[in-house]
């Protein structure tokens, strides 16, 4: 019986900390599994519009991105609050889309290039003017899958 | 001599996964892309004649949107929240209307024969028309034919759209088409 008191009297072991690397290493390589690079800084200032019919990305890697807004406020000195078209890194115009287009088809292989989708991320309160035009240059690129950007609309 | 190392202190690896952890949050972005698809019309040959597409006049709708965000579907201006039902009507005919779109009997192959709706939207928009307008339209458009074909889908099947398998998805697609056309561009105000 003296055996166990004794043993009452000692203060609880501490947790081994040695697995807290491990947990941490798990949630990184969830992180890096579920998320993607962010591959270019927005210029422009994109408030989605909402739609309740919105369908998912199937193909992330076949597809370029076009954005259009009001340039951010660092670039609105330069470039006014008009709304830009911002192609990768920097503003654009619309016939610099042709370009674009091209050598985002060159990026990617044979087979996938008939599944290229363009992504028309708009800010709601662009008009439809330059939208009009980013279309027709598509169609004249014959990039004619596109999506328009937007998010789920909550009911 | 005959000294033991000490076990090196591991409670910094943790310290270090999480700075890696943070890094990754904040240059990785959840990526959950969403939104409307479309198929633009391809563009058309300049030496082709532009007739040769002619549809005929009941099996087209069109709607417009003016630099206002108006919307005017067929003749008749209209709420956004209206559109759908209007639309619903237009594809699927009920009362074989003359003035509404003609219907086929065309044999999908799994299903047998269907009576397809010819009909057409044609959608129009302004250059000052707002893209939340514009949006707010296609989703509505979208909305109407996805109605219809989860409505299909439990007439035959029992359950929605989004049940049914890829093969019945298929069908069902042949037997209510979205068939939406982005039209040239034009100024609709000048007229």
């Amino acid at each position: 019986m003296s055996r166990f008191k004794k043993g009452e009297k000692k203060s609880t072991p501490t947790g081994s900390s040695g697995s807290i690397s491990d947990i941490v290493f798990m949630l990184l390589f969830f992180f890096m599994v579920t998320t993607q690079m962010r591959d270019t800084e927005n210029k422009v200032m994109v408030t989605m519009p909402q739609a309740s019919e919105v369908v998912k990305l199937e193909r992330k890697d076949l597809s370029s991105y076009i954005n259009v807004g009001t340039p951010t406020r660092t670039y609105q000195a330069q470039y006014g609050t008009d709304s830009r078209i911002q192609l990768n890194d920097s503003f654009k115009t619309v016939s610099d889309i042709r370009d674009f287009i091209a050598a985002e088809r060159d990026a990617m292989s044979e087979a996938d290039r008939q599944f290229m989708t363009t992504v028309i991320k708009a800010d709601e309160n662009v008009r439809m003017g330059i939208i009009t035009d980013i279309k027709q240059e598509l169609r004249r690129c014959s990039a004619l899958k596109i999506m328009y950007a937007a998010t789920r609309k909550s009911e | 001599m005959g000294k033991k190392t000490p076990a090196i202190n591991s409670s910094s690896t943790a310290d270090i996964a999480f700075l890696l952890l943070c890094y990754f949050l904040m240059t990785t972005t959840m990526g959950s892309n969403t939104g409307l698809q479309r198929r633009l019309p391809p563009m058309p040959d300049a030496n082709q004649k532009a007739e040769d597409q002619k549809v005929n006049r009941r099996n087209i709708i069109v709607v417009k949107i003016n630099s206002a965000d108006r919307i005017l579907a067929g003749t008749d201006p209209i709420d956004v929240s209206q559109l759908k039902d209007k639309i619903k009507i237009f594809l699927t005919n009920p009362t074989d209307d003359p003035s509404l779109p003609e219907k086929t009997m065309t044999d999908i192959e799994g299903f047998g024969e269907y009576a397809v709706s010819k009909g057409v939207i044609s959608l129009q928009n302004d250059r000052g028309t707002s893209y939340h307008a514009y949006i707010a339209v296609q989703n509505e458009l979208v909305k109407a034919v996805n109605e219809l074909r989860d409505e299909f889908a439990t007439r035959n099947y029992g359950r929605d759209f989004n049940a049914c398998t890829s093969d019945q998805q298929e069908i069902i697609k042949k037997a209510v088409p979205q068939n939406i056309s982005e039209a040239e561009p034009k100024d609709v105000s000048r007229k």
